[in-house]
């Protein structure tokens, strides 16, 4: 009993929660995210599972009046009637003008989410089994991203390390991402081998990598903070071992790191690019 | 007629073949080819559900404990091949062989040597898609979708799906015809084509849904496998191919294909409700220009299982307007299932318990469906768990249980025993909680960020993974209970003696048949009465 109490204030927290970095332990709904795009995505989300919500109600709660109702054991006796023109007209327009009702704000986002013009700057992603590369094109930035080497020993099958006691496991890589705040940032997205996806919950969309296509996509981070997330698209052996962590900081902030990584940039990249992948 | 070509070798009509070997393996009779299906389609649901056991306990708890990744990964690619080609198709095709010559009045399928050789590849092409789960380099692990280039990563695992896929294929088709032949030539005068039983009805489109999308899965795999070993560039950008373009063909056999597996369900509770409800289905026609209209649909929104590739925004609205379209027709559907209800007199029977369970529960499948048609929110559901639990709910709550509603609701009529209701009923509670403790958690799973297929996870998923486990094998051993109605039914005939009619209201040619069938259904055309059907009077 406590159990579920705590599991469903746990629950309640983590709707109400603002932002979220990472995936709560009882956690029942999407979050907000982090940007307007994000947002925008919740609130049609909560949309639509009210509408689903209250529909279910009606249906579900007439069905089960009906069962309680119209039994033979309490001496219903059936009707003959088996059309109804006007019922049957009624429940062919209600839903589409429901249906209609949810699009116009799907349509909305949607045509906002695909505008990529504009952008600050421009990364590109791409893909690889089983890690992700970052390239801040016009930079001379580049390095690759895999997961967290204290992860990576503990997800070995009969590895003998409980994965609770290793920070973010299987959320954490050895390099994030880092994009400034408040910026606009343009994604580039590809693959170099197989198709990827690129997903972290708080920007409010994925993204597949397709090997030798260009995919396009934008953020606009409005909180710092680190943002977590995974590859979305089976991509082999192991897809669950490529996560993606997302680090925004405040325009000066990111600005300074970028100088550091352009003055470090050519050995350690090479030093991260020849690290050997997960066996 | 007809039934002269299809009783040619056999000497006597009343008496089967002697011999376990001819009467099974030559049979062209459609019952005993109806009881192979069903009992082949059995087999694969305990050896898909097995597969099933060994992904949930795998995600019992984070971390490895029990196998490779590379080998779950096998297992959810084999679990969704044997269950959707071996487990609720078959399924659907041996309650079809068995019900609509029962149906339309005739003696027996129109193609009966097409419908023994359409049966017996079946066991061919899944041993040929068994088998690579004990070769080097294991089963293949790239999805039941076969997306390349992951899928032609694999061995020659590659090549035995394939053909495994075109094997299916063809006994698909061969069914189809089969099928299509039966309700068009076969049915006996006076039963016309809107006097024809709603599970007739959507057989007629689901099988023409077949013959239209089963040669666009041959030539999807087909290129897969000429990419794979004959060195051309379908699929492959290097060589000037487009791996997207396999996506957008192999869904668009897919999403005919789903409803492949969910039009026959609808036919069945169509059946089985007014039954129980003692009054007549509300809506028939209704019923049947939804069903043609959801076919239609279903040719014209096939992108929407991939949002996320990448598509021009014109192309993702017209498939998200498409896609919402679909709820119209599926929402008349069930406002007339709950109308049929609705002033009945009902009771409650094992197959109307699956039956209502199936209307409640595809229905949670149907919202979540709705949810994921829209594009913005579809870019945050897609392949996540989200999408497991949506389809796990029209799949095995929606499919599956409308097959154990048919199996209860007609078992009388195949077997003369009538099946132990006490159990019927504990088998469908069981089922329905366990079902439930299952996937419902997967929704919040998806919502809070768990992608699907992978065989490990972040410890905050932890504890519905773990409810979902519990649930997961509660669920399998309560189908044993299942495994053992049917037993104590067909074998050790436990069950009382069935009455011609089983069931108090039924309606129908099938319930003017002893109790069980006679082999050879109708040898002479049923003089047809309006009275005894369930739509006679369709301007009632």
């Amino acid at each position: 009993m406590t159990r579920a109490k705590f599991a469903l204030g746990l629950a309640l927290a983590a709707l109400s929660t603002a932002a979220m970095a990472a995936p709560e332990r009882w956690q029942l709904n999407m979050t907000p995210g982090v940007t307007a795009t994000s947002q925008d995505v919740f609130q049609l989300h909560m949309l639509i599972l009210w509408i689903c919500v209250v529909i279910g109600i009606v249906v579900f709660g007439a069905m089960f009046y009906a069962m309680f109702k119209f039994r033979k054991s309490k001496g219903a006796v059936a009707a003959t009637w088996s059309h109804n023109t006007t019922a049957e007209i009624i429940w062919t327009v209600i839903p589409v003008l429901i249906l209609l009702g949810m699009a116009w704000p799907a349509t909305k986002t949607l045509v906002r989410m695909a505008d990529t013009g504009d952008a600050a700057m421009t990364v590109k992603i791409t893909g690889y089994q089983w890690k992700w590369r970052y390239e801040y094109l016009g930079e001379d930035v580049n390095f690759m991203s895999s997961l967290s080497r204290a992860a990576d020993e503990a997800r070995q099958l009969g590895s003998g390390i409980d994965p609770s006691t290793v920070d973010n496991y299987l959320l954490d890589v050895d390099r994030p991402l880092v994009i400034p705040t408040n910026t606009k940032v343009r994604f580039v997205i590809t693959a170099d081998d197989v198709i990827h996806a690129w997903w972290v919950p708080a920007l409010g969309w994925k993204q597949d990598a397709i090997p030798g296509f260009i995919n396009e996509a934008w953020t606009e981070v409005n909180e710092p903070g680190v943002y977590r997330g995974q590859c979305a698209e089976l991509c082999g052996k192991d897809h669950g071992f490529m996560p993606i962590v997302v680090i925004a900081k405040p325009k000066a902030e990111f600005d300074a790191w970028l100088a550091e990584q352009k003055a470090a940039n050519a050995p350690a990249t090479d030093a991260v690019a020849q690290a050997p992948s997960a066996p | 007629m007809a039934s002269y070509a299809t009783t040619d070798h056999h000497d006597d009509h009343d008496h089967k073949p002697t011999g376990f070997f001819e009467r099974w393996f030559m049979s062209t009779n459609h019952k005993d080819i109806g009881t192979l299906y069903l009992v082949f389609s059995l087999v694969m649901f305990l050896i898909g559900g097995a597969m099933a056991l060994v992904i949930r306990a795998e995600l019992f708890q984070p971390g490895l404990q029990l196998v490779h990744p590379d080998f779950f990964n096998s297992m959810t690619t084999v679990h969704a091949l044997v269950m959707i080609f071996g487990a609720v198709m078959p399924a659907f095709v041996g309650l079809a062989n068995w019900m609509i010559p029962m149906m339309v009045g005739a003696p027996d399928m129109a193609l009966p040597r097409m419908n023994n050789w359409s049966f017996w590849i079946m066991p061919f092409a899944f041993a040929l898609l068994l088998s690579t789960l004990f070769m080097d380099g294991g089963a293949p692990a790239g999805g039941w979708t076969l997306y390349p280039p992951l899928s032609i990563q694999g061995g020659n695992n590659v090549a035995f799906v394939i053909f495994a896929v075109h094997m299916m294929g063809i006994s698909s088709i061969m069914g189809a015809i089969n099928i299509i032949a039966t309700i068009l030539n076969m049915r006996a005068p006076g039963m016309d084509l809107l006097k024809m039983p709603v599970f007739v009805w959507t057989w007629l489109i689901t099988a023409f849904l077949l013959i239209a999308v089963m040669p666009v899965l041959a030539g999807a795999v087909t290129m897969l496998l000429t990419d794979k070993f004959f060195g051309t560039s379908f699929f492959s950008a290097a060589g000037g191919g487009d791996p997207v373009m396999f996506q957008h063909i192999f869904w668009f056999f897919g999403h005919p294909e789903v409803y492949i597996m969910i039009l026959p369900a609808f036919g069945i509770v169509s059946e089985i409700i007014p039954t129980f409800s003692r009054k007549p289905l509300f809506g028939y026609q209704a019923m049947v220009y939804a069903t043609a209209s959801i076919a239609f649909l279903s040719f014209i929104v096939w992108a929407h299982h991939m949002f996320t590739v990448g598509m021009p925004l014109g192309g993702q609205l017209f498939f998200m307007y498409a896609t919402m379209l679909i709820a119209v027709p599926t929402g008349v559907k069930v406002f007339n299932w709950v109308a049929t209800m609705w002033r009945g007199s009902m009771t409650f029977e094992t197959p109307m318990l699956f039956a209502v369970g199936f209307v409640i529960l595809f229905t949670i499948g149907g919202f979540s469906g709705l949810m994921l048609a829209i594009v913005p929110a579809d870019f945050q559901y897609h392949d996540t768990y989200f999408v497991v639990a949506h389809f796990h709910y029209v799949l095995v709550t929606g499919a599956i249980f409308s097959i154990m509603a048919a199996v209860y609701y007609w078992l009388p009529k195949w077997t003369g025993r009538m099946y132990n209701e006490t159990l019927g009923k504990w088998h469908f509670w069981l089922s329905t909680i366990t079902v439930n403790v299952l996937f419902f958690p997967q929704h919040f799973l998806g919502l809070a960020g768990m992608p699907r297929r992978i065989p490990d996870y972040n410890p905050a998923f932890a504890d519905f993974n773990m409810i979902s486990s519990v649930g997961g094998f509660a669920f399998g051993i309560t189908q044993l209970l299942f495994v053992w109605i049917l037993i104590d039914c067909c074998w050790l005939k436990r069950g009382a003696k069935a009455t011609q009619g089983v069931w108090e209201s039924a309606k129908g040619l099938e319930w003017t048949l002893p109790s069980p069938a006679p082999y050879h259904s109708f040898t002479t055309p049923p003089k047809i009465d309006d009275r005894m059907l369930a739509h006679g009077d369709v301007t009632h």
